[in-house]
């Protein structure tokens, strides 16, 4: 950014200098006075088309390179999950913690949100970090950061979002490793696990009649599948991410894994947003579950 | 209004009033693309994520009707064609024979896209009003095909409204051709028509594949 | 003063409501947009009073979040869209091509009163209890959950879309066919290309808008789901169906502007335009490239990496033709035998703040730097420099360069330059906080804010006031000089346009002579009947007069 000010700047001073050096200079000096005609210089247009053109070249290129680091968050991160809804911030720690228009992070460490809304578009923003991102209903958006200072730091919603858009904001803790250690045991935990809760619901929603873990389901094994290579019935092969997890239990017929019939019904309007980040949470937790040789959902180990 | 064929006191010559005339409708049927375009690539996205139960539900509308109005409304702008090079070899009660050949066959595809909604109607496909796809299917599906119907009709819908325009166009057509306006050397009225009704024709070819014919076995 | 002109030809309210004179058509839209810039300009008083406070005491909430809302709505629709093409580029670009009047005069009054209705709808929603989605009618905020007059609003900008494209399709056929003998393309006023690249923007854009509020006004009154994520739906579907005319819009508000300044400058320095081939292909280019950047508004909805890189690169090119005519008027300035007349002092103020909302558009185009700035107030002051710094001076300026032909007569000079320097500070005062603001972390659209940001905020309403006093002034004085004015002759300044060599004000039919044109524009040099010390010879005739 500084880069980018110091070119404003100069190129914002120049021209107003030359500007108004022009305007002084070239004053009129009799009534019927006429300029002298200078209809243009090939030269100079090229200079100035092509010098902006590599300077923006230049700003494009800097920015771009933060900007797909942010959008793709490093493996190792702690997960928070977030829901917006008019007029609050819900945010669930991977150990069922919750808050309400706070978050408590440790230092030093890369956080990845994991953000969902319940009604209409908001926007999770922490300009002391200098991060923000969209939080669309419908769809799962991620952001990461890696906080460097202890402190507390505001964080705003940035897209409007009705009546109390503005009163919808709080604040981000940024706590060492072991007070936030502290923090997290020593709070009741009456609060469920999400993955806990997302068995419950494994069990509940039937999901388990079909997913077997050894694979002999009407559906694939669900152990190993977080992050893993889907192989596709079309073909084509896909990662399973956060926002794969999602769509498989609202639209499982998107995309169906090879050699699977497109059976799963949709539990589109029968999941709350926590309901569904709690199996999210459970399907992530199988992650580490051994993979069947057959039946399984993600490819097999070696074709990763 | 103006009698036919005298020169608009804006313009110097005929000629640049013939031009001008016919650069305004090209310029207009632009925008009418990128009107008509905006839902056509709204559907289009929608239906790849949704190719199963937009897939449904296209074969639940009537092919056959479709086809038919596909033949009648290739047939007018035959008709209108027609019109427009009778008016050009000086034959005008030709013109005024094709343009009511024309007036009908549009209006058989408004009398077919009725029945059409009706049948529809009836059969629970109309969104906003009484919809429900499939008594007993799950909300996701019927939340996906009624995506499909509120786009067909809005598609539809907007396409018949074109023609209606259209049909009073062509009525005023028939007047004007009936005293004997038209001739070899002003015909620029049923030149423009046929411009726009020919426009019309064009949405719906394509209309009808997008609509009717995915997925169909 | 001519005996007989286009105000006084026929006389009678019905001579007026029911003209096909493209200058009277001008001023009646002079009306209808001086209107809506006073109900927006209201607006935007409330929400600065609004804001001194952090706890915001001087509206509710709901309240607040209408006023930013219906600001943005009148004045982008119906006041900056409309301005300087329905004002100035009706009243002028047939005279400057030599023509008796556009190609379709009943088109063209058509088009205001497309654009009444239009603006009645909106008004019919300000006034039942308003409208509170923001300018930009995100879903399913707008189609599902807000609880204003969202439908005739929607209903209304559908309808004023459809004036937009009219007056588009008239310019393009105009200017295609109506020139008179002589008028080449490249003998074209920098205005009439200004204002044909903003035509093809017109009939390219405006009818997705019209169809995507079309499509969200059936979701709001039929519970669709095109773009309700419960029902099915998308809401970034919504967003890439907006911006992609919304983005084109604000090229469609300053290419005009950008016509008008250049006229100006060459006029008031003497000389020809610098680089006139590139400042009319950079308009194209404008227009052209316009098209493809739309979603640099929605680099953080999740879109994927891939679009966002295309789009931040894209619009750092659509930056380089602004770029090459703010140094193509500059160097105008080089050499030129200048005046510091009031119109010229708006061409001034207008490259100044252009080029600052230019600069930090660039701030914006800049990926990682969006991240932070998005949706916070450095967004809003940017685009109020390029909208009000650039686009409302330049049209402010266009009134006062065209007004004595328009009218016939001058307005007071010295008020007139100590409003322009009133605007020009006013609005620097009330904007450039606003940059700071933003950097800091303030988001847009707050009814009230953290207190660490009220400095900025006092700042930007104190400017404010001196900035509302800068249009007060004119509308003002200028409304005065209808009548009290001192007499122009037909060309006081004097510029080399063909528009100049008609009377001020113009027969209704302009020309009494279609002109032959066998000169080339902005050539001063050349141009012996304007009276100046052309090539040392002295003045013939006299430069001013009556006819």
């Amino acid at each position: 950014m500084v880069y980018i000010t110091a070119i404003c700047l100069f190129f914002a001073v120049a021209i107003t200098v030359v500007v108004i050096y022009f305007f002084f200079k070239y004053k009129r000096k009799t009534p019927g006075e006429v300029g002298v005609p200078i209809h243009g210089d090939m030269r100079l247009e090229t200079i100035w088309l092509v010098v902006p053109l590599l300077l923006s070249l230049t700003m494009f290129a800097g920015g771009a390179v933060i900007y797909v680091d942010y959008r793709r968050a490093p493996l190792d991160t702690l997960d928070i999950y977030v829901i917006g809804k008019q007029w609050m911030w819900k945010s669930q720690q991977p150990t069922g913690l919750r808050e309400i228009n706070e978050l408590h992070v440790p230092v030093g460490r890369n956080v990845k949100l994991i953000l969902a809304s319940e009604d209409v578009i908001h926007n999770f923003s922490i300009p002391d970090f200098r991060v923000k991102m969209d939080v669309v209903p419908g769809h799962y958006n991620t952001m990461w950061f890696r906080p460097t200072k202890p402190g507390r730091y505001h964080f705003f919603c940035s897209q409007y979002c009705g009546t109390n858009h503005a009163l919808m904001g709080g604040w981000v803790t940024v706590m060492e490793p072991s007070d936030y250690e502290a923090w997290l045991s020593g709070s009741s935990t009456a609060d469920t696990n999400p993955v806990v809760a997302g068995e419950k619901l494994f069990t509940e929603k039937a999901c388990a009649t079909c997913h077997l873990p050894d694979g002999k389901g009407r559906a694939p094994s669900l152990n190993g599948v977080y992050e893993g290579k889907v192989a596709l019935a079309d073909g084509s092969t896909v990662t399973a991410d956060d926002a794969y997890l999602r769509e498989s239990i609202l639209a499982p017929n998107a995309k169906i894994v090879a050699g699977f019939q497109p059976l799963m019904p949709t539990f589109q309007g029968q999941l709350t947003e926590e309901e569904i980040l709690a199996l999210t949470a459970y399907v992530k937790s199988l992650q580490s579950q051994p993979v069947p040789a057959t039946g399984a959902g993600v490819a097999p180990a070696g074709k990763k | 209004m103006h009698r036919t064929g005298e020169l608009y006191g804006q313009f110097e010559t005929l000629d640049q009033q013939r031009e001008s005339a016919s650069l305004g409708m090209w310029v207009f049927l632009v925008t009418e693309v990128l009107f008509f375009g905006g839902m056509f690539m709204t559907y289009t996205l929608n239906r790849s994520m949704y190719p199963e139960i937009f897939g449904e539900a296209s074969r639940s509308i009537n092919l056959t009707l479709g086809a038919i109005n596909t033949i009648v409304l290739i047939g007018s702008s035959l008709t209108m064609a027609m019109s427009v090079w009778a008016a050009q070899v000086g034959k005008k009660q030709l013109v005024t024979i094709f343009l009511i050949l024309t007036l009908i066959l549009g209006s058989v595809f408004l009398g077919i896209k009725g029945v059409e909604y009706h049948e529809k109607f009836v059969e629970h496909h109309v969104p906003g009003l009484n919809f429900n796809f499939e008594p007993g299917s799950d909300a996701g599906t019927n939340a996906h095909a009624q995506l499909f119907f509120s786009l067909y009709f809005a598609m539809t819908g907007l396409h018949a409204l074109h023609m209606i325009i259209g049909a009073g166009l062509l009525i005023w057509l028939i007047k004007e051709s009936f005293k004997g306006r038209f001739n070899t050397e002003y015909s620029t009225p049923v030149d423009l028509v046929g411009l726009y009704w020919h426009f019309v024709d064009i949405v719906w070819i394509f209309l009808f594949p997008l609509l009717y014919l995915i997925d169909r076995h | 003063m001519p005996r007989e002109h286009y105000l006084n030809a026929t006389y009678g309210i019905r001579s007026w409501l029911l003209t096909t004179d493209h200058k009277r058509i001008a001023l009646l839209y002079l009306v209808s947009v001086t209107f809506f810039f006073f109900i927006g300009g209201t607006f935007a008083s409330l929400i600065r009073i609004h804001l001194l406070t952090p706890g915001g005491y001087l509206v509710t909430p709901e309240t607040y979040n209408k006023l930013f809302t219906m600001h943005g709505v009148a004045m982008i629709f119906f006041f900056l869209i409309p301005s300087i093409p329905a004002v100035l580029g009706n009243f002028l670009i047939p005279m400057m091509i030599g023509a008796k009047d556009l190609a379709f005069p009943k088109i063209n009054l058509l088009s205001w009163y497309i654009y009444l209705v239009g603006g009645c709808f909106v008004l019919y929603s300000f006034a039942t209890g308003g409208l509170d989605t923001g300018w930009t009618f995100y879903t399913p905020l707008s189609s599902v959950y807000s609880n204003s007059a969202v439908t005739p609003a929607v209903i209304g900008i559908f309808i004023n879309g459809f004036s937009s494209i009219l007056t588009g399709l008239n310019f393009i056929v105009t200017v295609h066919t109506m020139r008179a003998p002589g008028m080449t393309w490249f003998r074209l006023p920098l205005f009439v290309w200004a204002h044909y690249a903003t035509s093809i923007i017109f009939i390219l854009g405006t009818p997705v808008i019209a169809i995507t509020l079309l499509l969200a006004g059936l979701e709001r009154m039929l519970h669709l789901g095109f773009f309700n994520p419960v029902l099915g739906g998308d809401p970034i579907l919504f967003q890439h169906l907006f911006w992609f005319y919304s983005h084109p819009a604000v090229y469609i508000m300053i290419l005009p502007a950008m016509g008008v300044i250049s006229e100006i400058i060459p006029t008031f320095a003497r000389k020809p335009i610098f680089g006139y081939s590139f400042i009319a292909g950079s308009s194209i280019a404008i227009a052209v490239i316009g098209f493809f950047v739309w979603a640099h508004h929605m680099f953080l909805t999740g879109e994927s990496a891939y679009a966002a890189l295309t789009f931040s690169f894209l619009s750092y090119l659509v930056a380089i033709p602004s770029a090459v005519k703010t140094f193509n008027w500059t160097s105008t300035l080089y050499k030129g035998s200048i005046s510091w007349e009031t119109p010229m002092l708006y061409g001034l103020g207008f490259i100044g703040l252009f080029l600052i909302g230019g600069l930090t558009g660039l701030f914006l185009a800049c990926l990682g730097v969006d991240i932070h700035l998005h949706d916070t107030y450095f967004v809003i002051a940017h685009f109020h420099y390029i909208m009000v710094g650039g686009a409302v001076m330049g049209y402010v300026g266009g009134l006062h360069f065209w007004w004595p032909k328009i009218t016939g007569r001058l307005y007071p000079e010295g008020l007139a330059k100590t409003a322009a320097v009133t605007l020009f500070v006013g609005f620097n005062l009330t904007f450039f906080p606003q940059f700071i603001l933003g950097y800091l972390g303030m988001p847009r659209r707050y009814h009230s804010y953290p207190p660490e940001f009220q400095v900025f905020n006092v700042m930007s309403t104190a400017g404010a006031s001196i900035l509302a006093l800068g249009y007060l002034l004119p509308m003002i004085y200028l409304t005065w000089s209808m009548r009290y004015g001192k007499v122009a002759g037909p060309n006081p300044w004097p510029a080399t346009g063909l528009e100049w060599k008609t009377a001020s004000p113009p027969l209704t039919e302009n020309f009494d002579v279609t002109p032959e044109v066998n000169w080339e524009p902005y050539d001063f040099d050349n141009r012996h009947d304007l009276g100046l010390d052309v090539k040392g010879h002295p003045s013939l005739a006299p430069a001013h007069g009556d006819d």
